[in-house]
């Protein structure tokens, strides 16, 4: 059985060049991350982070460069080389296999597996093990009913148990809640000070690495645009690192919110089944204002898809009312072009656009089939939604190679600018927003925040659901926290405290 | 003594009688399914294997006299066939659904070309165990007359249940079936390991052909299997993935099956045809019984392209 070595190791990358034919994903990066410390690794999508783990991985062959664990040259050609050395990663996406408990996912995980698994000496084993670890979790249950923090501590404790003494956490805190984030890192910070362990961060949020980074390295666009001790750098010289000279959308300030203003969304004892079927979400009283963001916090899995389903149309509904502006809403299409409301759902690639459809079509989804005066026409005129479509990609900066690509072929934050332009064009009363931001780069999600803000000053009522907190406290009024499918807490913006929600959140209370 | 002699208790008697005799064919090809569906892979050639595995066991058996060997034959025949269906499924955008549907008709097709000659002659059948013998009434002498392969596939449940839990290759299988990320950053190959578990359960199903043909109707005719193949499908979805679960629900399927013969044996004459489609009703009955518009099925290995 492994354990940890009680011994970290050390890595250097000297000039890692990375080239997919005349394309450099990386040029001549060379960091060094001493055994025992904590080294952050910034950067935007696709500044090349990813690329440069992999190539310490073993998962890409670099075109040039080396690579010294404890100051030796290494060959490291596939992961099974770089784990004999001790280089595990972590990965943002879970790799435990969801339907076997944590005591199976750790033992199958193993180089070496016996071909009958003798349960009893492995259970005893893994006690032995864990007692030495600073967390302690359920490993009887099955991967799939853990919480998202459990987790990502179960993809640590494996790492650990695999030997690995050098760690890549890919964004190790994007799925949990503050509380869970603080603890993790502080427990992995702990076992760096100590020796156990080196440990190599991306990240994208500046608190984590300030609060618990000894070192940083920014990439941008393939280049090491900077790196130095923490210490010795502010969040500015980092942003300034990492996005260089770019423009970045400034958020609209926020217009004085009118506590008197029409409620235009309300949503009144409303009960639907939640995805599994056996539970339920309820949602006493909801009320959003016209000029107002609504925010609902809440770790992923809480209710807040069903819900946002519910007021989508894409899901029945047990009992309750939604009513817009006085009227019950049924999420018809006649009903959302009378009452102006206008969604932008999660993952828009998948909710919100039909992917072999072009942009020009997928973006005149909602006004295609009327004319100027809003009657229906009889005949669609592919001229007319050229026009229209070509005017909005011109207004909201959609990149893309032409108006008859398929909207599938453009970059994550391009189909989320055409998904706002359809939706935001035109009056729009109530706004309804889910992770709008979830994994775009910087200068999009500036701009998609400023897109929101702008909406809301002009009179739209906006209920933003986000897993996102910096995003809620940036851009909301009021935030709720959704729990276990029902709100479970209110606050207005100016007494909000991150530590409060955070343990809503977690179901403290 | 007949059948009248004993009543209306011929009809639970027959039907026992019958979901140990038409339950074997299902049982092997469920188990074959499990496995491959385990694995993150639907192999609905299964169908054509089975018919495929049947006329191979009767020639083989007619030829050289032995029952055993046949069943051997067979067995190597569905594993050709699975190991088809899994390199044909390796290459990219390719659908196993689409495959494993032609492999069901290439399958049948291929045995009614190769299998013309044996129609006629009589192959010798798998031996089966009287354990009605203490019994002086001949229905439940007949009922308890258990066919070794029924055995195997009860033993071969177990077995499976669990080493699904308990073995490494096991282990390996539910790791590929439920997600191909965490598979390829273990190091394993998903393709390699669906290849041998496809392979695995088309030798299976070859065995459950080689039951039909040389036990139970125990003749090589075109219409051997009445859809088995299929039903065994949707008995595995039933059946959540679980051996155990696939040997309750075949056994299940089987006794439905016997529903039709066993009433016209205690003199049932009107409508009994429509008992014949028991087991087809049931399958319907437990597809819609089972599925919901609003969540996915529990259990199910997450790889599959149907729960996808």
């Amino acid at each position: 059985m492994s354990a940890i070595t009680g011994k970290a190791v050390g890595v250097e990358t000297i000039g890692m060049t990375m080239r997919f034919g005349a394309f450099t994903a990386l040029g001549d990066v060379s960091i060094k991350v001493p055994a025992g410390s904590f080294h952050a690794l910034l950067g935007e999508n696709g500044a090349g982070k990813s690329t440069l783990v992999k190539c310490m991985m073993g998962f890409y062959h670099p075109t040039a460069g080396d690579i010294l664990v404890d100051g030796r040259e290494v060959a490291i050609a596939s992961p099974r080389d770089a784990s004999a050395l001790g280089l595990g990663m972590v990965y943002q996406h879970f790799t435990l296999v969801p339907s076997l408990t944590g005591a199976e996912n750790l033992v199958i995980s193993r180089e070496k597996v016996p071909g009958v698994i003798d349960w009893r000496k492995e259970r005893g084993d893994l006690a032995v093990f864990m007692d030495r670890m600073p967390f302690k979790l359920p490993l009887d249950v099955k991967v799939a009913e853990l919480a998202a923090g459990e987790k990502q501590k179960l993809e640590i404790i494996k790492q650990l148990y695999l030997g690995r003494s050098f760690l890549v956490l890919d964004e190790p805190t994007s799925v949990l809640t503050p509380g869970e984030a603080q603890e993790v890192l502080g427990l992995v910070r702990d076992m760096t000070k100590a020796g156990d362990l080196t440990v190599l961060m991306i990240s994208h949020k500046f608190h984590e690495v300030t609060a618990f980074a000894d070192d940083v390295s920014v990439l941008r666009k393939g280049r090491l645009t900077g790196t130095g001790r923490v210490v010795d750098l502010d969040r500015k010289a980092m942003a300034a690192m990492m996005i260089g000279d770019q423009p970045i959308a400034a958020l609209d300030s926020r217009a004085e919110p009118k506590p008197d203003a029409e409620i235009v969304l309300k949503v009144k004892a409303l009960k639907a089944p939640d995805r599994t079927g056996l539970k339920s979400i309820r949602i006493d009283d909801l009320g959003v204002r016209s000029g107002e963001i609504v925010g609902i916090a809440g770790i992923s899995g809480n209710g807040q898809k069903e819900f946002l389903e519910v007021l989508a149309g894409q899901r029945p509904r047990d009992a309750g009312e939604v009513m817009v502006r006085g009227t019950a809403y049924a999420a018809t299409r006649a009903e959302a072009r009378a009452l102006n409301v206008r969604l932008i759902p999660e993952e828009p690639l998948k909710n919100a656009c039909a992917p072999k459809m072009t942009v020009a079509e997928n973006i005149s989804f909602r006004t295609f089939d009327i004319d100027s005066n809003g009657k229906p026409v009889s005949w669609i005129s592919a001229g007319a939604i050229r026009a229209f479509s070509a005017r909005l990609v011109e207004q909201f900066k959609v990149k893309t190679a032409s108006l008859a690509s398929p909207i599938a072929s453009l970059s994550g934050g391009n189909v989320q600018r055409a998904v706002l332009a359809r939706e935001l064009t035109g009056e729009v009363d109530l706004l309804i927003v889910s992770n709008p931001c979830f994994g775009l780069d910087f200068s999009a999600v500036a701009e998609i925040r400023a897109r929101i803000m702008k909406a809301r000053n002009a009179g739209a009522a906006v209920l933003l659901m986000s897993e996102d907190l910096d995003e809620l406290l940036e851009l909301s009024d009021r935030i709720f926290v959704m729990s276990d499918g029902a709100l479970v807490y209110e606050t207005p913006i100016a007494q909000a405290s991150v530590q409060t929600i955070g343990e809503h959140m977690a179901g403290h209370h | 003594m007949d059948a009248t002699e004993i009543g209306l208790w011929g009809v639970p008697l027959a039907i026992l009688g019958g979901a140990i005799r038409v339950s074997t064919p299902f049982i092997f090809v469920s188990l074959g399914e499990a496995i491959t569906e385990r694995s993150g892979r639907i192999n609905l050639g299964l169908e054509g294997t089975l018919v495929f595995g049947a006329m191979t066991a009767y020639a083989v058996a007619v030829m050289t006299d032995s029952p055993w060997l046949g069943l051997l034959a067979a067995a190597v025949a569905g594993l050709c066939f699975g190991l088809f269906h899994g390199w044909i499924c390796k290459f990219p955008k390719v659908n196993d659904i689409a495959i494993g549907i032609a492999l069901m008709l290439f399958g049948s097709g291929l045995a009614f070309f190769f299998g013309k000659p044996f129609i006629k002659p009589k192959a010798p059948n798998l031996p089966a165990i009287p354990f009605g013998a203490w019994s002086d009434v001949p229905q439940v002498q007949a009922a308890l007359d258990v066919n070794v392969l029924f055995l195997i596939g009860a033993a071969l449940s177990l077995v499976l249940w669990w080493a699904f839990r308990n073995t490494r290759a096991g282990l390996i299988v539910r790791v590929v079936g439920d997600s191909s990320d965490a598979a390829r950053a273990m190091g394993l190959n998903p393709n390699t390991v669906r290849l041998v578990a496809t392979g695995v359960g088309g030798a299976l199903a070859g065995i459950g052909g080689a039951y039909l043909s040389l036990y139970y109707p125990g003749s090589w005719t075109e219409r051997i299997s009445s859809g088995q193949g299929l039903m065994a499908v949707a008995l595995v979805i039933f059946a959540r993935w679980n051996p155990l679960g696939c040997f309750a629900a075949a056994l299940l399927f089987g006794g439905a099956g016997a529903l039709g013969p066993a009433l016209q044996s205690v003199g049932v004459t009107q409508g009994y045809y429509l008992f014949y489609a028991a087991p087809y009703i049931l399958t319907l009955i437990i597809m819609i019984a089972t599925s919901s518009p609003t969540r996915s099925l529990a259990g199910a290995p997450g790889e599959l392209s149907i729960t996808k």
